[in-house]
């Protein structure tokens, strides 16, 4: 456990001093615990799980848009779960019902438990569709399409710097658009 | 999308580096501050005996007070603006403003006064006050909450009502030099009911505005 948070806290020093693949290894590595959270947290509220996905998607996009308030020189994980436990909050309350979230169900994966697959998330391709053009092309570009940067600034006839405005801009609405929702 | 491709977005947007939360308060105050001071020299303006005011540590101690109050609850802001801060260790901050208040009250009393305890209180501008301070303190507190909105407290309608308690300091800082109601007692009453106010509405705002 320990360990792990060790490396977390790496990653993440190294994502801040502009390593996109440790972020990319980071953000790979904590999803599963925040899936088995999310889990844990439907299920405790009488809610299916099936939504997990969804929730564990609104967590990653707040983690990205709010990574700079995480202080560099503290460990990783609290902070994590501290954005993880708030988010998680929100979604339930939005489900209507009023649950407590234990902190804890975010430090521990318990032993026997099967690792869960992907599931399907709508919430976010459904907003996706809703955004400005520019940017709604350049997400599903990268996200969809796999295309680099350089590739979709080639592709939509933008410059590199417009197509990292609106693949910024595009992830800050959408993030709105689900808080709003 | 899956949340593969989510990831694969979002660290195709690491190099996007946003300023923290600090300079982003400080930025939004002062785009909000010259609206209330304008407000406040149009319609307030300083006193005029304000001189010989100065020489008086009463009127003095209500700019400790007020700034104090603005300091504390901007450090208090910032700390609370991380998801995993609480007030604990902090909060204590908030309580300076209200120690300097209360030694002004002792100090007072242990002098000869030629004007009763309960007049001083009242003093000649209570309702001036209670409008004015709030009235000032809103444009700050719209800046402040602009600022805050970077961060992602944990804990909304706290950090909003801090963020009240920011703008109210700061907001009767200028309407403590218009004021000729010097006694820590007139102080301790309508500054503190004033801030009140506009705490609360700090926190109703915050509560909608600062969720992340």
């Amino acid at each position: 456990m320990r360990e792990r948070e060790d490396e977390w806290t790496g990653l993440m020093r190294s994502a801040i001093s502009g390593e996109s693949t440790a972020y990319h290894r980071l953000l790979k590595a904590v999803t599963p615990v925040l899936r088995a959270a999310a889990r844990r947290g439907l299920t405790r509220a009488g809610q299916p799980v099936d939504q997990s996905e969804d929730i564990v998607q609104d967590i990653l996009l707040a983690v990205h848009l709010k990574r700079h308030t995480w202080d560099v020189s503290a460990p990783f994980a609290p902070w994590l779960f501290a954005i993880a436990r708030n988010k998680l909050i929100d979604a339930l309350r939005r489900r209507g019902r009023r649950v407590f979230v234990n902190i804890d169900d975010f430090a521990e994966v318990l032993p026997g438990e099967a690792p869960v697959e992907t599931a399907s998330a709508g919430e976010v391709a459904a907003q996706l569709a809703s955004l400005p053009a520019r940017q709604r092309d350049v997400l599903q570009s990268i996200a969809v399409e796999s295309a680099s940067i350089k590739d979709t600034a080639a592709k939509l006839a933008m410059s590199e710097g417009a197509v990292r405005v609106a693949l910024h801009r595009g992830l800050t609405s959408l993030t709105a658009k689900l808080r709003e929702q | 999308m899956d949340t593969d491709q989510l990831i694969k977005t979002l660290a195709a947007d690491n190099a996007h580096r946003a300023r923290p939360v600090g300079f982003a308060l400080m930025l939004a105050l002062m785009a909000a501050a010259p609206v209330s001071l304008l407000m406040f020299f149009t319609e307030l303006g300083i006193r005029p005996d304000v001189m010989t005011a100065m020489r008086n540590p009463f009127f003095d101690l209500k700019f400790a007070v007020t700034l104090a109050l603005a300091i504390a609850a901007i450090a208090v802001s910032l700390h609370l603006s991380r998801p995993e801060a609480s007030l604990r260790g902090f909060g204590w901050l908030l309580l300076i403003p209200a120690g300097l208040l209360t030694a002004g009250i002792g100090g007072e009393m242990m002098m000869p006064q030629r004007v009763p305890m309960m007049t001083r209180l009242m003093g000649n501008n209570s309702r001036m006050c209670m409008t004015a301070i709030p009235l000032l303190s809103l444009p700050i507190l719209a800046g402040a909450l602009i600022g805050l909105r970077h961060g992602a407290p944990a804990r909304p309608a706290l950090a909003g009502a801090i963020a009240g308690m920011l703008s109210a300091g700061l907001a009767a800082t200028l309407y403590a030099s218009h004021c000729t109601d010097d006694s820590p007692l007139f102080v301790a009453t309508w500054y503190t009911l004033s801030t009140a106010l506009v705490t609360a509405i700090g926190a109703l705002a915050g509560s909608k505005l600062l969720r992340f």
